[in-house]
């Protein structure tokens, strides 16, 4: 997100660039489906087709996109004060613990009040969740990258404790929380559908899609049109500078992070509050990881950020139903293509930038 | 007799146009179903049935929480049954997706459904780890001896605490040393911390260790045996794993309820309840073999089998971790 030795046209940096690498990672990964004896055809069309060939494949699709996109926004936020915040994880299941204690407190009251606090919790669980590394590397120079991973381990102890002698009930095996009272419960799209009369498949797809989509337009509006948004881009560019011109990068990077934090937090919206409807174990399943790639692959940019959530909710619906499909494409495989993808949008997303730079330059005259 | 023959006679009529194959699907947990331990064992037994009958079936490991419902739906949808489902954890998802599909058929394993078309398959854990720690407690020679946990959560918690009291039974006097692996699944697949945390229990002087780690034990047997002392497997038995060097294993045979779950719907007797896997039901017990023989003295023969017919009698009664959430023993 910093400074670039070779420029592109924004449209190839945007779209050429990130189409490429994702074409490149289902190349190879249709050389690892050939090798195992598939149809690498075949394989991409079931998976194409899992994803967005039926509505409830879409439904599961846009479910996973909404997880993708918050975690995405937190790590893109974090990125543009050159943090790099792999906390997501933990940062997500403090949300989730936040949302829980207010839907489990809560639930009984209408939804008008129960949701919107149970949401607020979510987002300032994980903003203080992340907050903490952001003072420890803005006060005392601990590096961010390895305070947040500690972090999670740290978010993961307190959640399995919650769970096991606080939230759960007893002579319940499962470590969760009891379920929430309505109250507690954010609509799925198909009941909100069914109650204006018309029918959609069954899918966990919910209401906290919505607030994926508003967050990233807040987040656009937050680092390009704010005060606060350019005082972060600076920081992320050229502390010294910042600091020159007036602004303390100590304050803004805990600030970033707390917002990073909250982002993060809010993916436990759609898993907790959501779907699940009760505080469970490794409901975070990784996605806070993926949000890494989903924000690198996105440019740091939210619009990007909302394809890339989307590219991979494909990946991870139509990679269940292939696996369905398939039984010698295992999970495994999948877990291969989506690491593909990552290594060819995330590690090395750059790969290809000096020769698209040097086509594209050759077309101009000089 | 007369009775006997018009039923068989009804039953094999009835069976007859009824023979339309079984379609068994099963979703192993995120373990996966080679994680030499619990999921495996359900494998196996899948494995078993489909030799036997031939019967095909179908497969899914879950990834993460929202794929439990998904898979049990998809399962259901497509005409499968009875569908199988492995762990705790799918225990909501089949709460409601069997709600939904009533004509089919749902099993699952440690976790109680309450529904007319739910089986679910439980098993005492502390019965068969009763008998192991009565056995550790007479192998050891320090009177200390250690247990390796997986994940901390409270079915690990029981088998625990089973060993304690099995071990405090062999020898009042003797010393446990207790260590959980982790507090996420990561904990059940780790056998360096295992090796590690079994390393350090040897050092305080344990020098028998049960594990309830699933593939975390692998580094906990190996350790013991690198130390010349004795580990305990869990789930399979693992004797063979280092023969001479394994006391015994704790066997949760959740290849015979898998095997069984098919077997009675193939011949269409089966039935929903909860089905309760003790040492009376054959669903746990201890494992004796070539690879430990010369480890069970006569003496310690003796003593577990004596305990074991109590506790099938009902007169020794293994306190269950998971009915109050307490130990008595420590």
């Amino acid at each position: 997100m910093s400074a670039k030795p070779v420029s592109l046209p924004r449209w190839a940096d945007v779209i050429l660039l990130p189409a490429l690498n994702v074409g490149l990672a289902f190349l190879a990964s249709g050389l690892v489906v050939l090798a195992i004896g598939e149809s690498p055809l075949e394989a991409t069309a079931l998976l194409l087709r899992g994803a967005l060939g039926h509505a409830e494949g879409i439904g599961f699709t846009l479910y996973y996109t909404t997880n993708f996109i918050f975690t995405g926004l937190a790590v893109a936020v974090a990125f543009h004060a050159g943090l790099f915040n792999i906390g997501g994880e933990g940062q997500a299941m403090l949300g989730g613990i936040g949302a829980a204690i207010a839907a489990l407190l809560l639930g009984s009251l209408p939804a008008i009040i129960a949701l919107p606090a149970a949401i607020l919790a979510a987002a300032l669980f994980g903003a203080g969740w992340a907050a903490i590394p952001g003072w420890l590397q803005a006060k005392r120079g601990s590096h961010v990258v390895i305070t947040t991973i500690m972090f999670n381990f740290i978010a993961s102890a307190l959640l399995v404790y919650l769970l096991v002698d606080v939230f759960r009930p007893t002579g319940m095996m499962e470590p969760s929380s009891r379920v929430f009272a309505d109250g507690g419960k954010l609509p799925f799209l198909h009941e909100i559908a069914a109650s204006l009369g018309f029918k959609l498949a069954k899918s966990p797809l919910n209401l906290s899609f919505v607030l994926a989509l508003a967050s990233a337009v807040a987040v656009w509006l937050l680092i390009y049109r704010s005060r606060l948004g350019y005082a972060i881009r600076t920081v992320g560019a050229n502390p010294t500078a910042a600091r020159y011109a007036g602004i303390s990068p100590e304050r803004i990077t805990i600030l970033a992070m707390a917002i990073s934090g909250a982002l993060a937090g809010m993916m436990a919206v759609n898993e907790i509050l959501g779907v699940q409807h009760r505080l469970l174990l490794a409901f975070t399943a990784g996605y806070g990881f993926v949000g890494i790639a989903v924000a690198l692959m996105g440019r740091g940019n939210p619009v990007g950020i909302v394809f890339a959530a989307l590219l991979f909710g494909v990946l991870y619906q139509g990679g269940t139903e292939l696996a369905f499909d398939k039984p010698s494409i295992s999970r495994d495989m999948i877990v291969v293509i989506q690491g593909l993808v990552i290594l060819f949008a995330g590690a090395l997303e750059f790969m290809l930038k000096p020769w698209i730079a040097k086509l594209l330059t050759r077309k101009e005259p000089a | 007799m007369k009775r006997f023959a018009v039923s068989a006679a009804l039953a094999a009529f009835v069976a007859m146009p009824a023979h339309a194959q079984i379609k068994p699907a099963i979703t192993f947990d995120v373990g996966g179903k080679f994680d030499k331990s619990f999921n495996e064992a359900a494998y196996n037994g899948a494995e078993a049935f489909k030799k036997k009958t031939g019967i095909a079936y179908r497969e899914f490991e879950i990834q993460n929480d929202a794929q439990r419902e998904q898979a049990l739906t998809r399962f259901a949808r497509d005409g499968h049954s009875p569908i199988i489902a492995i762990g705790f954890s799918n225990g909501s998802a089949l709460k409601k997706v069997a709600a939904e599909f009533p004509n089919v058929r749902f099993a699952i394993i440690d976790f109680v459904v309450d529904l007319p078309n739910v089986q679910s398959i439980v098993f005492k854990e502390h019965e068969g780890s009763y008998l192991v720690g009565l056995l550790a407690a007479q192998a050891s020679k320090s009177g200390k001896v250690g247990f390796v946990g997986g994940m901390d959560i409270p079915l690990i918690r029981r088998f625990a605490c089973g060993y304690a009291q099995g071990v405090k039974a062999g020898k009042a006097s003797a010393e446990i040393f207790q260590n959980m692996t982790g507090t996420t699944g990561a904990a059940f697949n780790d056998p360096l911390k295992g090796g590690e945390l079994a390393r350090s229990q040897i050092a305080r002087g344990a020098d028998v260790i049960y594990h309830a780690a699933g593939n975390t034990g692998a580094g906990v047997l190996r350790a013991a045996a690198d130390a010349n002392i004795l580990g305990i497997g869990v789930d399979s038995n693992q004797n063979g794993m280092h023969p001479g060097k394994v006391l015994t294993s704790m066997l949760k045979r959740v290849d015979v309820a898998v095997e069984k779950v098919l077997t009675e719907a193939n011949n269409n007797q089966w039935k929903a309840g909860v089905t309760v896997l003790g040492l009376a039901e054959g669903g746990v017990d201890w494992a004796q073999d070539d690879n430990n023989k010369a480890l069970i003295t006569a003496d310690m023969r003796a003593a577990v089998e004596k305990a074991s017919a109590d506790i099938k009698a009902g007169t020794v009664k293994v306190h269950d971790y998971m009915a109050d959430q307490k130990c008595p023993v420590q």
